[in-house]
């Protein structure tokens, strides 16, 4: 089984969103390693014919009847926001500079 | 007069009907108790002692009226910070979420609500429920009250400690992996994890999806039937709730207080025991085993051999779902936005990544990190798909073993309490302890803890965990309130009983 490195380990955190400085990458990285080193254990121990399972109790096709019910209203949904500029969340940019 | 607190539920709802007691009264001796000992023991992370009170009054008039709203109309709760509250603050023992209102209620909180039961805040567990000790909570560790040195287990240890410590007769916890049942073991209390999707999951802020369940934090079994039949039942608002009707759970459990177990099969998992327990775990384990056979079961014993793998297959299952999940955790509609040093005019990915990585505990970006692995491209089939089939298997052994039982028992946790700060930083001696717990959350089946009694070299609290086919949460409670009866007989009382008394604490 592959081994985690620190290099994946920073390339995983940045596709996670996650800036994680070096003191941190030092630290997680071993334990990361050694977790999977631990789960990797089930490599074939389920054959090819076992479907997967996603859920214990699998339900399809839920629906509800097409009617209006209440929400939240925009005040509400706003309230945990940041920062909030005419009833809208307020991001910062989403372009560079060069854009 | 006699103390509120060291009241269970029901008897609180017999000292109501009776009008012995008002809710106000109830409610305050427990605000009173909070006040007195959490301090030393930390279980909450808010107390809402205003509306609280406010609610009492309003069950008190529900009462008399002669209208209550429910069996438990006036009984407080203490619910798991995970739950959104509307109004009170819900940070899911996060940085991230601190300060967060919800703007709703979880419908589990609508169904409190709508039965009366006053909420006094809300209770500490490990980040977003990953961990087995609540040391992973950003607001500090809770105490286990048996030993304040000790951990009250994890993630729901803020309610297991409450309702061990007395500061409520009730309370909500979730159950990923062992969240509700591996702390009610260590804490001397009882613990559910009803069959997944009997719960409603809406407004518990998602771990792992295919895994979370809701489920009752008490110190009877009778107390978890009454509020479980609350909290149950098909939610519209969760996609995943199924439409089959609870059982009926407090029947079961006053039929189970007989302590008649005559007809009940009883599997013991042979690979859930042995190797990593703790002897004394073991040894109060095979005492209930032979109570019950004293009391008419027959035990016989199963063998589910994929168990060995559940815990590795959680450990990719749990991660992948819970990187997805807190990918919402984004800076940008709720939540703490952290702007990153040194950086003019920064980009919203930029604010992003600064924020999740101020916001998030280092279990929480371990998770974060294993789960984004496990799902990237190259290694999918590898780790996620295999876990998947794996779950497949373990949920065969299950059906196999219920051919043979009507239930199915072992140790809840594999270890009584350890001392605070012992695996913090040791994250695969953490997840060890939900080794027993696991298999039931993977297949989605019901399970309960029970007190076992004191672990000889310690002397202090193991678990029994029961477990039943989905959609039977009746036998767990049954076979849960007949164990706990026989125990109590021999020990002439609860084992709670038997906990030190905590300083501060009124005589």
């Amino acid at each position: 089984m592959p081994e985690i490195t620190r290099d994946e380990v920073a390339h995983l955190a940045m596709l996670a969103r996650i800036d994680l400085d070096d003191a941190e990458l030092d630290h997680l990285a071993p334990q990361l390693s050694v977790i999977l080193e631990s789960v990797a254990s089930i490599e074939g121990v389920a054959g090819d014919d076992v479907p997967p399972t996603s859920h214990p109790m699998p339900l399809t096709n839920v629906f509800r009847d097409d009617v209006v019910v209440p929400c939240l209203t925009a005040e509400e949904a706003l309230s945990g926001a940041p920062e909030v500029e005419q009833q809208r969340f307020a991001v910062p940019r989403i372009l560079g500079d060069e854009q | 007069m006699t103390d509120l607190t060291r009241k269970t539920a029901a008897e609180l709802v017999d000292a109501l009907t009776a009008g012995e007691t008002t809710s106000v009264e109830v409610t305050q001796a427990h605000l009173d108790r909070i006040a007195a000992v959490d301090e030393a023991v930390h279980a909450f992370l808010q107390v809402d002692a205003g509306g609280a009170l406010q609610q009492a009054a309003a069950a008190d008039e529900r009462r008399a009226a002669g209208a209550p709203a429910s069996a438990l109309d006036g009984v407080p709760i203490a619910v798991k910070d995970v739950l959104a509250t509307r109004g009170l603050p819900t940070t899911c023992g996060s940085r991230i979420l601190e300060g967060w209102v919800p703007p709703y209620d979880a419908t589990v909180v609508t169904r409190l609500r709508g039965a009366g039961l006053p909420i006094l805040g809300k209770t500490n567990m490990d980040e977003f429920a990953m961990g087995s000790s609540t040391e992973h909570s950003a607001y500090g560790p809770t105490h286990n009250p048996w030993d304040l040195d000790r951990i009250p287990g994890g993630s729901g240890g803020g309610s297991a400690a409450a309702v061990a410590a007395y500061e409520a007769p009730l309370a909500l916890g979730t159950d990923t992996g062992g969240s509700i049942r591996q702390p009610g073991a260590v804490t001397g209390t009882i613990g559910v994890k009803p069959t997944y999707g009997s719960v409603s999951r809406y407004g518990l802020v998602a771990l792992a999806n295919s895994l979370d369940q809701v489920g009752p934090v008490t110190r009877t079994v009778l107390d978890a039937a009454l509020l479980h039949e609350i909290i149950g039942g098909h939610d519209p608002m969760d996609s995943t709730s199924v439409q089959d009707r609870v059982p009926d759970l407090t029947d079961a459990a006053r039929l189970g207080a007989s302590g008649d177990l005559t007809g009940v099969r009883i599997g013991v998992v042979k690979e859930l025991g042995g190797e990593g327990y703790q002897e004394g775990v073991l040894t109060r384990f095979q005492e209930s085993l032979d109570l019950m056979v004293k009391a008419g079961a027959e035990v016989v014993e199963v063998s589910c051999p994929t168990f060995v793998h559940a815990l590795a297959t959680y450990y990719l299952i749990l991660p992948a779902e819970a990187s997805s999940n807190l990918a919402k955790f984004d800076a940008m509609r709720y939540g703490l936005r952290v702007l990153p040093e040194g950086v003019d005019n920064p980009s919203a990915e930029e604010v992003m990544r600064a924020t999740r990585d101020a916001g998030f505990g280092d279990e929480v970006k371990r998770r974060i990190i294993l789960g984004t692995y496990a799902l990237s491209s190259g290694y999918y089939d590898a780790y996620y798909g295999q876990a998947q089939k794996v779950r497949t298997l373990v949920i065969r052994d299950f059906d196999a073993a219920f051919a043979k039982a009507d239930v199915l028992v072992s140790p809840t946790a594999p270890t009584t309490a350890f001392k605070i700060g012992d695996k913090v930083d040791d994250p695969l001696a953490m997840y060890l302890n939900d080794l027993a717990t696991i298999p039931a959350n993977l297949s989605g089946v019901p399970g309960i803890s029970i007190p076992s009694g004191l672990a000889d070299e310690d002397g202090l609290p193991a678990g029994v965990q029961i477990l039943a086919p989905a959609l039977a949460d009746d036998r767990v409670y049954r076979v849960g309130a007949a164990l706990e009866t026989l125990l109590r007989d021999q020990w002439g009382g609860p084992l709670l009983a038997q906990a030190p008394e905590l300083q501060g604490a009124p005589a």
